[in-house]
């Protein structure tokens, strides 16, 4: 059982975040705390790539004139970083249109909570 | 000379204007609408001559910067992705043609702002379609996301809300399909689809493949409003501009769909797909059912929308060719009938003032042609020949047939009567009955017969693609024959 925490830690934060992500998004009332919830789920996606590229004793992957390439077991794998610094973008894109829409809202009913919003929609019909 | 570059050249036209089009937006407004719609109609001519290419000299392949895959990112073009390109570009460039007025007329002063956003979502669109690599498919699905997010929030006063409702579904389906591709390039190590195929075919899946295709199609199946997934769909499409409609609903959840059909090809039709052809046959009953309960036109198309993503799921996971022809040409049907319906709708708002459908009495004698394109519509939406719908439905009842599940043959036909009901009721209400709440003043205009058309720039798109509904139905054999059958799978 320690033997598998010690294995696996990371992956095992990486699911609480994920579902702590998850629940914000699904349970908050206020759309700002909603947001919160998302950004934190993408970043345990995100921070899941960077876990999967990680390896144990290995150097960035910059040519080293004494290692050479002829062992590229010593250079850690960098697609995954790079895939996520694209992932990162779409995420930041993602909460700026959020916030442009929460703002929207917010100067058109007066206020970001989720229940309160349903109701001066449906006073206005 | 251009030839070899047709698979980049597609969506890059797309993000070129999507740049292009602030800076004429600043000489004037009308500019920028002729350069979108010239580049609409630019894309819409690469992928019909690719389409040719595809057809003559097999598969197209392009490596962006020179790389081969698996190392670099590879466009490619099938019989498939071609035929869906060409569905994606013709229909985007018709009802640019129809979104200009209707904008014009709805959002005045928001119309630069939507004729970039709508060339950002094509380019994301056709761009999904085309890639031959899983990371650049994700890349792209969020920009037609990102800007069909904001298509959508330049609507009403509530559209805001519905945009916001719509976000938080559809980034949590990127968020789910992007963890599902990290399972998949965890253990196999690539992001190409066909390496991955190859690799996935030669040394089988395991637990982490299983876990990753079923977050991919659980993303996919969020963004394609696959049932019971669908909470954001009607509300979008209800509040949005019905210019944003018209463009979003007959391609964005189609190319979803696509990416589902993708990943299914890819892994081999895990046995998965049994479960989600359940599921498909929940959303095309729980959709029709849904919509005969609607009042708002616009609501009601959104619904049935629900219930014909449920068709083309259906017949994807049903795992049969006849199947899946008809779910390929049903994407072909599907986004033919819901452009001319949803642009009625518009151009019905427009006009008549209201969507509730008990209040469209004197449809016919006020708004003819567009009735009339409506009418075709339905005809196909139910699946009367010879409209194009019949021909789908036909194939997708063969398939179902084929592969003896009758709970299937017995949803699709079930499903024939309750479109049946919903769509007829608003021909019902428009030619037949009297309008209980409607002053006798307004009354008598229109029992006079009024006419009071769309403008001619938005009903010839709608016209155009009324007809191809029923030259798609003539002429469906050769479609399948020439193009469908190429691109469906060995089973």
């Amino acid at each position: 059982m320690i033997a598998f925490v010690q294995g696996h830690y990371v992956y095992l934060l990486l699911v609480v975040l994920f579902l702590t992500g998850l629940y914000g998004m699904m349970v908050k009332r206020n759309l700002m705390k909603k947001i919160i919830g998302m950004s934190i789920l993408q970043s345990s996606v995100i921070l899941f790539y960077i876990a999967s590229g990680f390896k144990d004793g290995a150097t960035v992957p910059v040519l080293d004139p004494s290692l050479g390439v002829d062992y590229p077991d010593y250079y850690l794998n960098p697609l995954p970083h790079c895939l996520m610094l694209t992932a990162i973008v779409v995420a930041v894109v993602t909460l700026g249109v959020s916030f442009a829409l929460i703002i929207d809202m917010y100067r058109t009913y007066g206020t970001i909570e989720e229940p309160l919003l349903l109701e001066r929609m449906k006073d206005e019909e | 000379m251009i030839g070899p570059h047709i698979p980049l050249l597609i969506p890059i036209t797309y993000l070129f204007l999507a740049l292009l089009v602030p800076l004429l937006g600043w000489l004037r407004a009308g500019a920028a609408w002729a350069g979108a719609i010239a580049g609409a109609a630019f894309s819409f001519a690469l992928s019909l001559a690719g389409l040719q290419r595809v057809l003559t000299d097999g598969v197209l392949h392009y490596h962006l910067g020179g790389w081969p895959p698996p190392i670099g990112i590879a466009f490619v073009m099938d019989p498939l992705s071609a035929f869906l390109e060409v569905v994606i570009t013709g229909i985007g460039f018709l009802v640019l043609i129809y979104a200009r007025r209707s904008v014009a007329v709805e959002l005045p002063e928001r119309a630069v702002p939507f004729a970039s956003l709508a060339m950002l979502l094509l380019t994301g669109l056709s761009g999904m379609v085309i890639t031959g690599d899983l990371f650049n498919l994700y890349v792209f699905l969020e920009i037609s996301a990102l800007a069909g997010y904001a298509l959508i929030a330049v609507g009403g006063r509530r559209a805001s809300f519905s945009a916001f409702r719509y976000l938080t579904m559809g980034t949590v389906g990127a968020s789910f399909y992007l963890l599902g591709l990290a399972f998949l390039y965890i253990t196999q190590g690539t992001l190409n689809m066909a390496d991955l195929q190859r690799l996935l075919a030669l040394q089988g899946g395991g637990v982490p493949v299983t876990v990753g295709i079923l977050l991919i199609l659980l993303g996919a199946g969020l963004k394609m409003a696959l049932f019971p997934l669908h909470a954001w769909l009607p509300d979008a499409y209800t509040h949005a501009s019905s210019a944003a409609t018209s463009l979003i609903a007959p391609i964005g959840t189609k190319v979803a769909a696509y990416v589902m059909i993708r990943v299914l090809m890819i892994t081999g039709f895990p046995p998965v797909v049994g479960g989600l052809a359940w599921l498909a046959a929940a959303g095309i009953l729980a959709g029709s059912i849904l919509a005969i309960a609607q009042t708002n036109l616009k609501r009601m198309l959104a619904y049935s929308s629900v219930a014909n993503v449920g068709y083309i799921a259906l017949g994807v996971c049903l795992a049969h060719p006849l199947a899946f022809t008809g779910a390929v040409l049903h994407i072909l049907n599907h986004a033919l009938m819901k452009a001319v319906l949803f642009q009625a709708a518009g151009g019905i708002a427009e006009k008549m003032g209201t969507l509730h459908l008990f209040r469209l009495r004197g449809l016919p004698a006020r708004m003819p042609w567009t009735t009339a394109a409506f009418l075709v519509a339905v005809l196909s939406m139910v699946g009367i020949p010879p409209t194009g719908g019949f021909f789908s439905k036909i194939y997708l009842l063969f398939g179902a047939i084929e592969t003896r599940t009758w709970a299937f043959v017995a949803v699709i036909l079930v499903s024939t009567l309750l479109n049946f009901f919903y769509f007829f009721r608003v021909i019902e209400v428009s030619f037949f009955r009297p309008d209980q709440n409607a002053d006798p003043k307004r009354e008598q205009a229109v029992e006079g017969g009024r006419r009071d058309e769309m403008s001619l720039s938005m009903l010839l798109p709608m016209l155009v693609l009324a007809a191809a509904i029923l030259a798609v139905g003539i002429g469906n054999g050769p479609i399948v024959d020439g193009v469908i059958a190429r691109g469906v799978p060995g089973f």
